[in-house]
């Protein structure tokens, strides 16, 4: 490992609020352009000003769409790929600033793993975990004294002469893990490591990879595009959209209060009560004279312990009529959510307003219908 | 003809073959082997990025690929002097034949390499593999299937090139078949030659078949 050459002071803390003593990665100011394949069409931008920061000992999650930038913004971070403009430091080193042998070094600090595994198809399970340490020179012995307590760490120590053909997804993926994890990473990237999986076998690698940050203490960043994912496991959780950073926080205050408009696309679709979709599909921006309102409330924290709903039936004194609901859990904290209709008169929506106001229950108008 | 005669012919014509075989084999692998990863490696924005040279590399395989290999025979003759010291008989032979065997291997073997899936060139790198280690460790590795795959196609061409250099006195079953099956009109010297050029040229593709399968573990189940 190069250790850091500069002074941690000569990051701008000031400008990001970001205290790199206390994050593992740091991106400041972050662009990347790829040239355009057509001449005309100028430079095109994946990044365009990232200013985000990992926390140390974190399972940090990055959501956003494809194409958003987030695959561009993991690969920063072990030098696969070059920042146009601005900063990223790992631990303090700043990773433009190194050379190939330079990263070559801080790659062996940070382990990876990949949507489709990357196993190599000629080595057994074995083998592939030992590539890492063969690559970095260490001797057979000490290969296989670290080899064996990695298979038995991911549960494969049955399958270390198995070749990757003869393994199930979830199974490669246990075998990625290890592998990243042979040279004792301090940083764990994770590029859609549970994309190509079952829900189930999700749901086992997401409890390996918290097993693993918990035990180790290793810190982790993942990209996805799967709210599950980031709601099951991660403390902090960024959003990213066309090439910025939209949103970032705690995974549980984003989730229950998301702010962006990209965060509540990605959260309607997974999270909370889900409407049917003949109701969906019919839904207006604006309402008919007779419409009802659908609104989404939002239930956390304190409002997640009061009889609201019956208030509310009794404050507007109008029909409201419940249409979906779901209890959910979001980084181990309960969150629940409500859709419910009543008239869109101005009158019931002037009540509605106050006694929102009044209780402070989130809510989220979904759309108009009949 | 006598059998007993037709047999030394045979035997002499076969270890003649096999020699030239064998030989520019050999040679054109050690060449053509480096170039093909080389062809493979050195696109633009690839492991050795050199696209210039890359180009160049592949417009001169290319064009040797294009010439006819009888015309390279004849094309080369002062090369092949300059190298055997002579320009006929089984040895100088052997040098057109290796000309021709090394873009034929480099292409097959680009081809091999290219087939690797990028994302563990992407894994390597993320390991803080050198170049040279993603070479020896990742692609020659996972491409060995395709690569012994890529040399027995190379053999079974060369037995067949081979059969032509009879024009400058390389000898071997193709020369054989012409001085005495057609030329002396001796039908059953050219039967014999078709049968143990079928019979060779069966061998190495099944042996190479079963090399490929016992390297190839990406479809093994137990």
């Amino acid at each position: 490992m190069t250790g850091p050459t500069k002074t941690r002071a000569s990051l701008s803390s000031t400008k990001t609020g970001i205290h790199p003593a206390e994050s593992m990665v740091v991106f400041e100011g972050v662009t990347k352009h790829f040239p355009a394949r057509d001449r005309d069409a100028g430079a095109f931008a994946a990044l365009d000003g990232i200013d985000f920061a990992v926390a140390r000992g974190s399972i940090t999650g990055i959501i956003g769409r494809s194409g958003a930038g987030k695959s561009t913004l993991i690969r920063l971070v072990n030098g696969l790929e070059r920042a146009s403009a601005g900063k990223v430091s790992v631990d303090g080193v700043d990773v433009g600033a190194l050379d190939e042998a330079g990263l070559r070094s801080l790659r062996r600090s940070v382990g990876m793993i990949f949507q489709h595994f990357n196993l190599l198809s000629s080595r057994t399970a074995f083998d592939n975990v030992a590539l890492p340490l063969e690559i970095a020179g260490v001797d057979r012995q000490e290969v296989r004294k670290r080899v064996e307590p990695l298979l038995d760490l991911v549960g494969l120590s049955d399958k270390r002469d198995r070749y990757p053909a003869e393994l199930s997804g979830g199974q490669k993926q246990r075998v990625g893990i290890a592998r990243a994890l042979a040279t004792e990473p301090k940083l764990l990237l994770s590029d859609e490591a549970t994309s190509a999986l079952d829900p189930e076998t999700t749901q086992s690698i997401l409890e390996l990879l918290r097993q693993i940050n918990a035990e180790l203490g290793l810190t982790v960043l993942l990209i996805t595009h799967e709210m599950e994912v980031v709601k099951a496991i991660t403390s902090n959780v960024a959003v990213i959209d066309r090439g910025l950073i939209v949103e970032h926080g705690r995974t549980f205050d984003v989730f229950t209060r998301p702010q962006h408009e990209t965060t509540r696309a990605l959260l309607s679709a997974s999270l909370g009560a889900k409407l049917p979709e003949w109701i969906r599909s019919d839904l207006k921006a604006l309402p008919l004279p007779g419409d009802r309102v659908l609104v989404r409330l939002i239930f956390f924290g304190e409002t997640a312990f009061q009889p609201l709903t019956a208030r509310l039936v009794t404050e507007l004194g109008a029909e409201v009529n419940i249409l979906a609901g779901a209890i959910d859990e979001i980084a181990g904290e309960p969150f629940g959510s409500l859709v419910v209709s009543y008239p869109a008169d101005p009158d019931t929506l002037e009540r509605a307003r106050h006694f929102y106001q009044e209780t402070g229950l989130a809510t989220e108008v979904l759309g108009y219908g009949a | 003809m006598a059998p007993d005669m037709l047999f030394n012919l045979l035997l002499k014509a076969l270890l003649q073959t096999l020699q030239m075989v064998a030989v520019s084999g050999i040679i054109g692998t050690l060449i053509g082997l480096p170039i093909g990863v080389f062809l493979a490696t050195s696109g633009r924005g690839e492991l050795f990025a050199a696209p210039a040279i890359n180009r160049i590399v592949g417009l001169v395989i290319n064009a040797t690929r294009s010439t006819p290999f009888i015309i390279l025979v004849v094309a080369i003759i002062p090369f092949t002097r300059f190298v055997t010291g002579t320009s006929i008989g089984t040895m100088a032979a052997i040098v057109p034949l290796t000309i021709a065997t090394i873009p034929f291997i480099a292409r097959l073997i680009e081809a091999a390499i290219r087939e690797v899936d990028k994302g563990l060139i992407e894994a390597a790198r993320a390991m803080g593999a050198t170049p040279y280690q993603i070479v020896t460790k990742v692609l020659l590795a996972e491409a060995r299937p395709g690569i012994t795959l890529a040399l027995t196609l190379t053999l079974v061409s060369l037995i067949g090139f081979s059969a032509m250099v009879g024009a400058v006195g390389g000898g071997g079953l193709g020369d054989l078949g012409i001085r005495y099956g057609y030329q002396r009109f001796m039908p059953d010297v050219m039967l014999a030659v078709v049968v143990v050029l079928i019979v060779l040229v069966q061998a190495v593709q099944s042996a190479g078949d079963n090399l490929a399968r016992r390297f190839d573990k990406r479809s093994r189940r137990s």
